[in-house]
Parts: structure tokens; sequence; C-alpha cells
């Protein structure tokens, strides 16, 4: 028998007044795996990370994490959880070390051990120069890296993440990713939600696409981007003036119609191996000149776009219009 | 047993975290020294002149008052930090803990009453420069010292409350203000009810502040207090018993959006 998921969701609803956040999410979380909640802004996410840890309770449906149920064993949840990110937040009017103590005592650690667990938190985080310094000196990296410390403190075995690397710059998020791959490593499981396709891609075993409160696809992101079919060729002409003449002398390559998007010619291909230098071969012998050639696997992009109809990117622009 | 023990260490370890943000953010700390100070030069040495306080010497009527109308407004610590904690989304990670649920409520109001306790010492300590002289006994005069740390206490329960229902700090801020001037100004705090217009005297009088005020002034002053005491008691036990559970309630709303 396979052990209890570390997280199990049947049939959540939460409405807003008008507003349905959602409307029958079922989630399964295997105990040590990542598990990505991927949606554009407005999508539910947030919504369902609240539910799964005891922040809100659900209008129906039920969810359990760690064998406990949210609703009537919330206290025992609590135990067993850690949560960071958007919504989680560190005093700035603590130093590092202090954010840590506390909460450390509210897990009801005991003193010593608060302090200790806090010194070694800061020293994995990169943050034992800065521990003794106000939080609101430190910069938006060093916050987020805080804040999923705290969320580490009671070494909990389910970590929520929601959306951990929003507002981030690059190096930032790069460097939280490898803190959050680090945890996973250690046996920790992990819910992240996300608009990013990339963090998704990156962090997630498996990932459900979540849209307009439903789950409308979940798999690995292989999965996910085999729906989406398969690998492309992107060339880049010399001349971009050929690309015309380019896509007619590869159609014979490909498994569908190669077209021209931005300059670049995109072939789509069944089969990855010898395909490149086919496709020399072939502009070779059209005399058309290459300046670059490579493969593509789909992105979540692609893979979103197909399922919705609509880009990610553009849904949440919308969103923010709105909301202005 | 546990479950009082971690409520009592959750309850200590959130008034420590209440308290460690005063001296890192200097302006609150005007707000319960400066301020105040600047209150009674203004009352004594600008108003005090064109006041009648018969039976009083100015100072020593004002300065009972001027304490209660300070420790109350105390609470706006509570405020501040409970709206600052909702919009900084520190209230998700509290609530995520399998800490004590009222503790945040519990800590900051207990977190007041250490600084209205600094606050009292500041207000005494200005009072005995301008020439406040307390002419209770020792007993009456603790018991009036506890008497007002008591009613600030039940007034951090009022501003958690604003600061639950608020949108912003700012905002807490203001209501607070609005609410409370009123309060404390149409009472016996700073002029003799008798000296109001007919209409608001009795409004006046039976303004629970008014009670408060009078309350402090007998036992600091060693005069006859009437029923004073006890009604001033009942008002904040009352506010407690009323604002308290309220407070609760909005707390476990509030975060529930």
């Amino acid at each position: 028998m396979p052990a209890d998921p570390a997280v199990e969701t049947s049939g959540l609803h939460k409405s807003y007044g008008d507003v349905q956040a959602l409307r029958g999410v079922d989630l399964r979380v295997e105990t040590g795996s990542v598990f990505g909640l991927l949606g554009p802004n407005g999508a539910g996410k947030t919504t369902a990370v609240r539910i799964l840890t005891t922040l809100l309770a659900p209008d129906a449906g039920s969810a359990r994490v760690a064998g406990f149920d949210v609703v009537r064993e919330a206290r025992k949840v609590r135990q067993h959880i850690g949560l960071a990110g958007q919504y989680a937040a560190v005093d700035e009017n603590l130093t590092g070390f202090e954010n840590l103590e506390m909460v450390g005592r509210l897990y009801h650690l005991g003193g010593g051990q608060s302090r200790d667990r806090a010194r070694e938190l800061l020293a994995s985080f990169d943050l034992s120069d800065a521990g003794d310094r106000l939080v609101r000196t430190y910069s938006g990296g060093m916050r987020r890296r805080l804040d999923l410390a705290a969320a580490l403190v009671a070494r909990p075995p389910v970590l929520f993440l929601d959306e951990p690397t929003t507002g981030l710059d690059i190096r930032s998020r790069i460097g939280l990713w490898d803190a959050i791959e680090a945890l996973v490593s250690e046996g920790t499981t992990v819910l992240l939600t996300t608009q990013y396709l990339d963090e998704a891609d990156r962090l997630a075993d498996r990932i459900a696409v979540i849209d307009q409160g439903l789950v409308i696809a979940e798999g690995t992101s292989d999965e996910l981007k085999a729906q989406v079919g398969g690998e492309r060729l992107e060339i880049h002409l010399c001349d971009s003036e050929r690309g015309e003449e380019a896509v007619v002398a590869l159609a014979s390559i490909a498994n569908d119609q190669p077209f021209l998007e931005d300059g670049t010619v995109r072939v789509p291909v069944a089969e990855r191996r010898g395909t490149i230098a086919a496709a020399v071969r072939r502009l070779d012998e059209a005399g058309i000149a290459i300046d670059d050639i490579s493969v593509s696997t789909p992105t979540l992009d692609d893979v979103f776009l197909t399922l919705t109809g609509r880009a990610v990117e553009q849904e949440s622009e919308e969103v923010e219009v709105q909301a202005r | 047993m546990t479950a009082l023990r971690y409520g009592l260490s959750d309850t200590l370890v959130l008034a420590r975290r209440s308290l460690l943000r005063i001296p890192r953010q200097p302006d609150l700390l005007v707000g319960f020294t400066v301020q105040p100070i600047l209150f009674v030069l203004l009352f004594v040495y600008v108003f005090g002149g064109a006041i009648q306080t018969p039976g009083f010497d100015y100072v020593d009527f004002l300065m009972p008052g001027i304490i209660v109308q300070s420790i109350c407004f105390g609470g706006f610590v509570t405020a501040l930090g409970l709206s600052d904690d909702l919009k900084k989304g520190l209230m998700d990670r509290f609530r995520s803990l399998p800490m004590t649920r009222s503790a945040l409520l519990t800590g900051r109001t207990l977190g007041d009453v250490v600084t209205n306790s600094f606050q009292l010492v500041v207000m005494f300590a200005v009072g005995l420069l301008v020439g406040f002289n307390f002419s209770g006994s020792v007993g009456e005069v603790i018991a009036g010292i506890a008497l007002v740390l008591l009613i600030g206490y039940a007034f951090s329960w009022v501003f958690a409350f604003i600061g639950l229902m608020a949108s912003s700090p700012e905002a807490a801020n203001a209501y607070g203000f609005t609410i409370l001037f009123p309060l404390t100004f149409v009472s016996s705090a700073f002029v003799p009810v008798a000296s109001m217009p007919s209409w608001l005297q009795p409004i006046a009088e039976h303004n629970p502040f008014t009670y408060m005020v009078n309350a402090a002034r007998a036992l600091f002053l060693g005069i006859p207090a009437g029923n004073d005491v006890w009604l001033a008691l009942a008002w904040t036990m009352a506010i407690i018993l009323i604002f308290a559970p309220l407070s609760a309630w909005r707390y476990r709303r509030v975060v529930a959006r």
C-alpha cells in the first residue's frame, strides 16, 4: 500500500460573496514530492493554500494535510506545516535572529532550542552576518530567505510556499530556488504556488494547472508539455528575407507545418535525433545560410495557452487592469 | 494545564515582541513621552489661568485627568501594531503556527501595560515638576496607580478592536483619536463639569471617563470618592468584558477574508 499523501483535498469550494475562488478542487500531493500549483493571478491558488494552512475554512469539500483534517484537526495540522511566501511575513522591527527565535518559541520549542535553531537557520540561509540587524534594513531577497527560514523553524514535514519568488530579481530567485531544492533533498514535502512557469518547471515533480477555481490539467512537467506536442527546431537565418524559402525546404523533415514567427523559422519535429543534421543539410542544399539553430522543448507557457486559449502573462495584465 | 501554560508563554513571547518595537520606532516613543508632557505644559501654563477649579489648585485638578487620558491613549500601540500585522501579512504567519490563537491579542495588550507603566512614571515626574501634590495616603496612591493601569488595559482592548477593524494603520490612528478625543474632553478631566453649558453637563457627568478621572483624582489627592471608584471599576470591567470578546471575534474573522 502506498504511503498516505502529504496533502489530499476533495471537492474544495470557496466563495467570497459572488466570486467563486474555488469551484471543486481535488489535489493529491505524495509525501516527499514537490507539487506546483500553477496559474495566473486570481486563479484560486492562494485561497487553496489558505485553506490547507488552516487560515480559511472551505465552504464545501475536505482537505487533509499530514494526515489531519484542516478543519477538525486544525491545531494538529499547524504543528506539521510551515508557511512562507507572498502572504507570510517577518517582523521588520525585530532582528533576523529575534524573528526566528520568536517563531521557535511559538512552536513551543523552548528557549535554548529556539535560539540554537535560529542560529542554525541564519547560517544555512546565508544570513549569519545580518542576523543581529533589524529586518527593515534587509533587501527583498534577504527578507524572503528569512521568511523561508521562519517557515522551517520546526522542521515541518509539509511546507507551503505561496508565490515564494514573486517580486524578486532573477539572482534572488535563483538563490531561493537553490534553497528550496536543498530542502526537498532532505525529504520535505513542498506545495508551491507560482505564476512563473519556469519556476514550476524547475522545482515541481508534478504540476496542477489551476484556472478560475478549477484544476484544468495535472501531470509531470513532461506530461503537460506532451499535451501541446513535441519538440521544435528553431532556426535563425543569416538573411531573414529567406524565411519562406526555408519553410518550404524544411517541410519534409517536419511532422507538422513549419512556420515563421518573429523572424525565426520553427519546425515541429517528432524525433529529436538527427533532425538538426537533416535541417542543416536541407538548408545548405537550398543555399540558405544559418545563423543559429536549436531544439526547443515546449514551455509551460505553451501548455497554458493550449489549455485555456489565453496566455498567462496576458491574463495577469488583465487582472491588474481590473484591479485599478 | 498545558494549554494554559502555552497560552501564558505565547502571550509573554508576543508581549516582548510588542515591547521590542518601542525603542526601535522613535516616533512611538515620542507619542509616550513628549506628547503627554506637552499636554501638561499647555494646560498648566496656557489654559490653566483661565480655568476655575473651585476647591483645587489647577495643577492638582488637572494631573489625574491628564494621566488617565494619556494612559487611555497608550493602547494605540496595540491598534497600530495589529493593523500593521494585518497589512504586512504577519497575521497569517501567526495563525498558521500551533500557538494559542488569542495570544497575539493578549500579548499586545499586556505589552501596553508595560509601556503604560513607563508612561505613568514620566507623567508623575512631570507632575511633580509643575507642582502636583500627592495628598493621598500611600495605600490610596497605590490603589490609584492600579486603577489607572487597569483602565489603560481596558482601553487597549478598545484599540485592539479598532486596529482589527481599520483598513490601515493610518486609519486606525484616525479612528482612535476621533472616538477618544471627544470622550476624554467632554469629561471632568480638564475642566469642572459645572462650568460646561447645562445641556452638556449630564453627558459629561455620565461619561464613564468622568467616573474614571474622578476616581483617580480622589485616590491621588486623598479626597472623598463617593461611589466614583466603584463606578470607575465597573465601567472598566465592562469595557474589558465587551471589547475583549469582540476583538477575539474580529481577529478570527478578519484574516479569513
